[in-house]
C-alpha cells in the first residue's frame, strides 16, 4: 500500500455544489433546501443568464452571512430591469433602486442611516454591472471606498452594457464585437489597450476586503462572499458572468466559458486584504485562450475561414501576463 | 387601499412571470446505464453498490451486490473484471478498482457473519440444481430467494467445482470458498455431496423435482496424442489441479513442461514452481498476443520464474527429453512447423489444453441437443427438454467464473417464470452512458488504489494468497472515484447551477424535479451535470 496515498474526502463531488458526504454545516449556501433564494424565479433574464446567477450566488451567502439582516441597493443595469419590472419584483428581501450611477453612494446612506437609527446588525450591499461600477458609476464607488463606509459592492462584470443592447464598456476586453466597437474595418472589435480593471483600482484604495470570484467556481464565491462580510468597512467583490446574448454564445455554456475565463487566465481570481493580495485560485487545467475565444460570436472575426487572426496571440499574451502578474500556475 | 405618494400599484412577485412559456427544449432526469453494469457478465448493479459503499454503509453496498451475485469475495479475488476495462474513469485517469473494492465487501461480510435472509413465503417448488459450481450455487441462491426448494447435488466432496478443484489456492483460498457456500445452505438449499447425477430424467421423476438446472462444468481434460518412449511421465492439468485438494502433493520432479496457452497453463505452472519444480516451462504453439491467458497472470507467473516457448509445439517425449519443434507465423496468423527441432529437458509434462463437459447425464433425456460439446440453450437457458435448464462451462460460454454466475442467476429467474406458468420479459436496458455525456471537470483526479502483491520470492514456497485486500480506508478511497456514470448521485450542480431557481431539491435519496413553470430551457442543468442524467428534449410546439 502506497502509504503517501491520503483519503481525500471528495474523490466525486468536490467542486459540485453540493457534496452528500459532507457534514450539512460544510456544504455550499447553494446547495441548502433552506437558501433564502433572494433572487426567485420569474425574472426575465435571458435564458442561461450569468448575471441572474451570480446575484443570486451572492446574495444568499450573503444573507445568511447577515443573518437575513441585508439591505441591497441596485445600480440601474439588466439585474435591475429583468428582476424589477414596477410593480413585480424578484427580489425576496429590502432593495432600492436609485440611479444608474449612484449605486454606491445612496448605499453609503442606508448604511449610515442604519448607524445612527442602532440599527447595527442590518448591513448594507450595493451591487450594479460593471457598467453602472467602472464607468458611470465609477465617482461614487471611489468615493465610498475613500471614506471606507460599511458597504459591500459587487459588481456582476458581463463586459459590456447588455440591458441597452450590448455596447462596449470600459470593462469590454479588446477585440470583442460590441454594437459599438463592430467588426469591421482593419481592426474589428475592441481596441487592445483601453479598459480598467477595478479590483486593482479597489486594492489601490487599501480598503479591507478586494476580491474576484466567478460563477463558475460557487466554493470560491460564496467563500469570499462570507468572508467579505466579516469585515465592517468598504469591500469589493467583482464577479465574473458571462451573457450569452452580449457574448453571443449558447445559453448552456455560461458556466462553460466562465470556467474557461478562469482556466486560461483571462479573469484572474483573487483576494486582498487592506492593500495586499493575500490569496490566489490557481489554474486547475490549464487552457489556451481560443478555447475560449471560440465559443463567442463576439470574437467570431478572429477566427474567419478557419483563419486565426494574430490578435488571438495578443489575447494569449493578455492571459499569460495575468498568469505571471499573479501566480496563477502551481509552481 | 391607500397607497404612499406616487405609488398606484401594490408591489407583486416575479413568480406571476410563468418563463416557462420561453421554453424550447426541457430538461429531463434520466438514469443510463453505466459502462461498468453492461459490462458485468453476472449482471451486477456495480454503480449501485459502489453509491452505498461511498457514504461508507458497506452493509447496504453489500446487500446491493448480493441481489446480484451471492459469491463477492470469490468474485473480487477470480473475477477478470470486464467492468473495469469499460470504467469511463479509464479515460479519466485510471480505471475505478471496482474488483479490489468487491473483495473487500465480500471479505467484510464473511468477517461480520452478515447472512442472506431467507424468501419470505415458500412456492412449494422443487428444483434440482446438478453441479455446486459457480452457476449451480448461483442458481440455488436466486432460485431459493424466490421461494423454492433447491437442492444441489454434486459429484465432488465439496462444493465450488472449478473453484476448488481447478483455481489454485494462492489466488482463491479454499476459505473464502467455505463461507460463501456456507451462506447460500443456510438460506435452505439442500447440499448433496458425492451425488453424482447420472441419469437427469431419473433423478427428476424419483425426487419428483418440477424443474431442474444443469451445471455439470467441464472436466474432462482434451488429450493430443504425443509419440512417447518409456519413462514418460505425462499428466493433464485437471487431474494434477484436482489433486492439489488431496491429502499428497502429485510428484512432478524437478524440470516441469507445460503444454497449452491459456489460464489453466498458467495456473499449472505457477503451481509447479509452488510445489518445489526449479523449472517449469510454458510451451505454446503461438504468440505472446495470441496467448488466451491474461497477460496480468503470465506477468505474475514471469515473475516467479516461470519461462515461456512460444511458438513451440512438442513432436515426441522419450524418458526426460522433449522433442520440440519451431513453428512461425503463416499470413493468416496461424501457426505452422518449420522443421527446426530443439531439446527440452523434463521430468513430467502436464497437457494444459482445454476441457469437454461430461454429457452423459442427458443421454435418456429426450430433445435435448448439443453442439460442439455443448448443450444448446434457448435465450431463457432452457435446453430442448422443457423444463431443463443448463449454464455454466457445459453451456455455450466464454467459461469464467462470472460468467457462470450470470447464466445461474439468469436462469433462475426463468426458471422461476417457467414454474409460475410465465414468461419473463427482460427489463428495457437503459441507454449507456458514454463518456462524452460526462462532465469531467467536477471529478477531482484520485488515482486508483494499487493492491499490494506478496513478494514473489515468498510466493513459490507455499500457496499463500499472491494479491492482498483493501482496508477500510483504501476502499472507501476506491469506492468514490467511481463517476456514477448515467445516475444522478445529488450532487446539487442542477439545483444550484440554475438561474431561474426552477430546480426543486428533494432530499435525500430523492433527488431533484424541475418546476416547468419557471424553466426557461436553457440546458446549464444538462451542461453542468457531471455523471450525464439530464436530457435536455425538444418541447412540442
Amino acid at each position: 500500500m502506497d502509504s503517501t496515498q491520503k483519503l481525500k474526502f471528495y474523490q466525486k463531488g468536490t467542486l459540485t455544489v453540493g457534496n452528500r458526504l459532507v457534514d450539512e454545516a460544510s456544504r455550499n449556501v447553494q446547495a441548502s433546501r433552506q437558501r433564502s433564494n433572494s433572487l426567485t424565479c420569474g425574472h426575465r433574464a435571458c435564458q442561461g443568464c450569468g448575471e441572474a446567477l451570480g446575484a443570486r450566488y451572492a446574495i444568499d451567502a450573503a444573507m445568511r452571512a447577515a443573518g437575513n439582516q441585508l439591505i441591497a441597493v441596485n445600480a440601474t443595469g439588466c439585474l435591475e430591469v429583468f428582476t424589477t419590472p414596477y410593480p413585480e419584483t424578484s427580489w425576496q428581501m429590502p432593495w432600492m433602486h436609485s440611479l444608474f450611477g449612484n449605486a454606491a453612494a445612496v448605499a453609503s446612506g442606508v448604511a449610515a442611516a442604519m448607524r445612527v437609527t442602532g440599527k447595527h446588525g442590518t448591513r448594507v450591499v450595493a451591487q450594479g454591472g460593471d457598467g453602472g461600477t467602472t464607468d458611470i458609476g465609477f465617482g461614487c464607488l471611489s468615493g465610498m471606498f475613500e471614506r471606507n463606509d460599511d458597504v459591500l459592492y459587487i459588481c456582476y462584470d458581463n463586459e459590456g452594457y447588455m440591458n441597452t443592447g450590448v455596447q462596449r464598456s470600459s470593462a469590454t476586453p479588446p477585440a470583442a464585437r460590441t454594437a459599438t466597437t463592430p467588426a469591421i474595418g482593419a481592426q474589428p472589435g475592441n481596441v487592445f489597450g483601453t479598459g480598467k480593471f477595478v479590483p486593482k483600482i479597489a486594492v489601490a484604495h487599501d480598503i479591507p476586503y478586494v476580491a474576484t470570484a466567478s460563477v463558475a467556481d460557487l466554493h470560491d464565491l460564496e467563500a469570499k462572499v462570507t468572508r467579505a462580510m466579516s469585515f465592517h468597512g468598504a469591500r469589493y467583490i467583482q464577479i465574473n458572468v458571462p451573457c450569452p446574448l452580449g457574448w453571443g454564445a449558447a445559453s448552456h455554456d455560461t458556466i462553460r466559458l466562465a470556467r474557461l475565463a478562469i482556466e486560461t487566465g483571462l479573469f484572474p481570481i483573487f483576494e486582498a486584504e487592506y492593500g495586499r493580495v493575500t490569496h490566489v485560485r490557481k489554474i486547475r487545467k490549464p487552457k489556451p485562450v481560443s478555447e475560449y475565444l471560440k465559443l463567442q460570436r463576439r470574437y467570431a472575426h478572429l477566427f474567419r475561414d478557419g483563419v486565426e487572426d494574430p490578435r488571438v496571440a495578443r489575447i494569449q499574451g493578455i492571459a499569460d501576463r495575468h498568469i505571471e502578474e499573479y501566480g496563477l500556475l502551481e509552481s | 387601499m391607500k397607497h404612499p405618494f406616487a405609488i398606484a400599484l401594490d408591489v407583486g412577485s416575479s413568480k406571476a412571470n410563468h418563463t416557462g412559456t420561453w421554453r424550447t427544449n426541457r430538461p429531463e432526469y434520466v438514469d443510463r446505464l453505466p459502462p461498468c453494469n453492461a459490462a458485468c457478465p453476472a449482471g451486477e448493479d456495480i454503480q449501485g453498490w459502489l453509491y452505498q459503499a461511498e457514504s461508507g454503509d458497506y452493509e447496504a453496498a453489500w446487500r446491493a451486490l448480493t441481489a446480484n451475485n451471492p459469491l463477492p469475495a470469490i468474485m473480487g479475488r477470480v473475477c477478470y473484471h470486464p467492468c473495469e476495462g469499460a470504467c469511463n474513469r479509464g479515460q479519466l485517469d485510471t480505471a475505478v478498482g471496482i474488483n479490489s473494492v468487491e473483495r473487500f465487501l465480500g471479505d467484510l461480510a464473511i468477517a461480520r457473519g452478515w447472512q442472506f435472509t431467507r424468501p419470505d413465503a415458500e412456492t412449494g417448488k422443487r428444483v434440482l440444481v446438478v453441479g455446486a459450481g459457480p452457476a449451480g450455487l448461483s442458481a440455488a441462491y436466486h432460485l431459493r430467494h424466490a421461494g423454492h426448494s433447491v437442492v444441489l447435488r454434486d459429484a465432488g466432496p465439496m462444493a465450488g467445482g472449478m473453484m476448488r478443484f481447478g483455481i489454485p489456492k494462492y489466488r482463491l483460498p479454499r476459505e473464502v470458498i467455505d463461507a460463501e457456500v456456507a451462506r447460500i445452505t443456510a438460506m435452505g438449499v439442500a447440499l448433496e455431496l458425492n451425488s453424482k447425477v447420472d441419469d437427469i430424467e431419473k433423478s427428476l421423476t424419483a425426487d419428483r423435482f418440477d424443474a431442474a438446472f444443469l451445471a455439470v462444468g467441464a472436466h474432462i481434460a482434451r488429450r493430443a496424442y504425443i509419440p512417447a518412449g518409456g519413462a514418460a511421465r505425462i499428466l493433464d492439468a485437471v487431474s494434477l489441479l484436482r489433486s492439489m485438494e488431496g491429502e499428497a502433493p502429485p510428484l512432478l520432479g524437478r524440470r516441469v513442461a507445460i503444454y497449452g496457452g491459456g489460464n489453466t497453463a498458467i495456473d499449472v505452472a505457477r503451481t509447479a514452481r509452488r510445489l518445489g519444480a526449479e523449472e517449469a516451462v510454458i510451451v505454446y504453439r503461438r504468440t505472446r498476443e495470441m496467448m488466451p491467458a491474461h497477460d496480468f497472470e503470465l506477468e505474475e507467473a514471469l515473475e516467479e520464474g516461470v519461462s515461456m516457448k512460444w511458438l513451440s509445439t512438442i513432436r515426441n517425449i522419450d524418458g526426460g527429453k522433449l522433442q520440440i519443434e519451431k513453428m512461425a507465423l503463416d499470413d493468416k496468423g496461424f501457426p505452422q512447423p518449420t522443421g527446426e527441432f530443439e531439446t527440452l529437458e523434463a521430468d513430467s509434462l502436464v497437457l494444459a489444453l482445454g476441457q469437454d463437459v461430461d454429457l452423459s447425464l442427458l443421454d435418456k433425456a429426450p430433445g435435448i441437443e448439443t453442439e460442439n460439446g455443448v448443450v444448446k440453450v434457448g435465450p431463457n437457458m432452457m435446453t430442448g427438454r422443457p423444463g431443463i435448464f443448463a449454464g455454466g462451462d457445459m453451456a455455450p460460454s466464454e467459461r469464467t467464473v462470472t460468467v457462470a454466475v450470470g447464466h445461474g442467476k439468469k436462469a433462475a429467474r426463468h426458471i422461476d417464470a417457467w414454474l409460475r406458468g410465465t414468461q419473463l420479459e427482460p427489463a428495457p436496458r437503459h441507454e449507456l452512458a458514454s463518456f462524452d455525456r460526462l462532465n469531467t471537470w467536477y471529478y477531482e483526479d484520485a488515482p486508483a488504489t494499487v493492491r499490494p502483491m506478496l513478494e514473489a520470492a515468498r510466493r513459490i514456497d507455499s500457496f499463500t494468497e499472491v494479491q492482498g485486500g483493501l482496508d477500510e480506508t483504501n476502499a472507501l478511497y476506491e469506492a468514490r472515484r467511481c463517476l456514477s456514470c448515467g445516475n444522478c448521485f445529488e450532487c446539487d450542480n442542477c439545483y444550484g447551477i440554475c438561474p431561474d431557481n426552477a430546480v426543486i431539491k428533494l432530499g435525500p435519496g430523492q433527488r431533484f424535479r424541475i418546476d416547468y413553470d419557471y424553466c426557461k430551457g436553457c440546458g446549464l442543468c444538462a451542461a453542468e451535470c457531471p455523471c450525464g442524467a439530464i436530457d435536455m428534449v425538444p418541447e412540442e410546439m
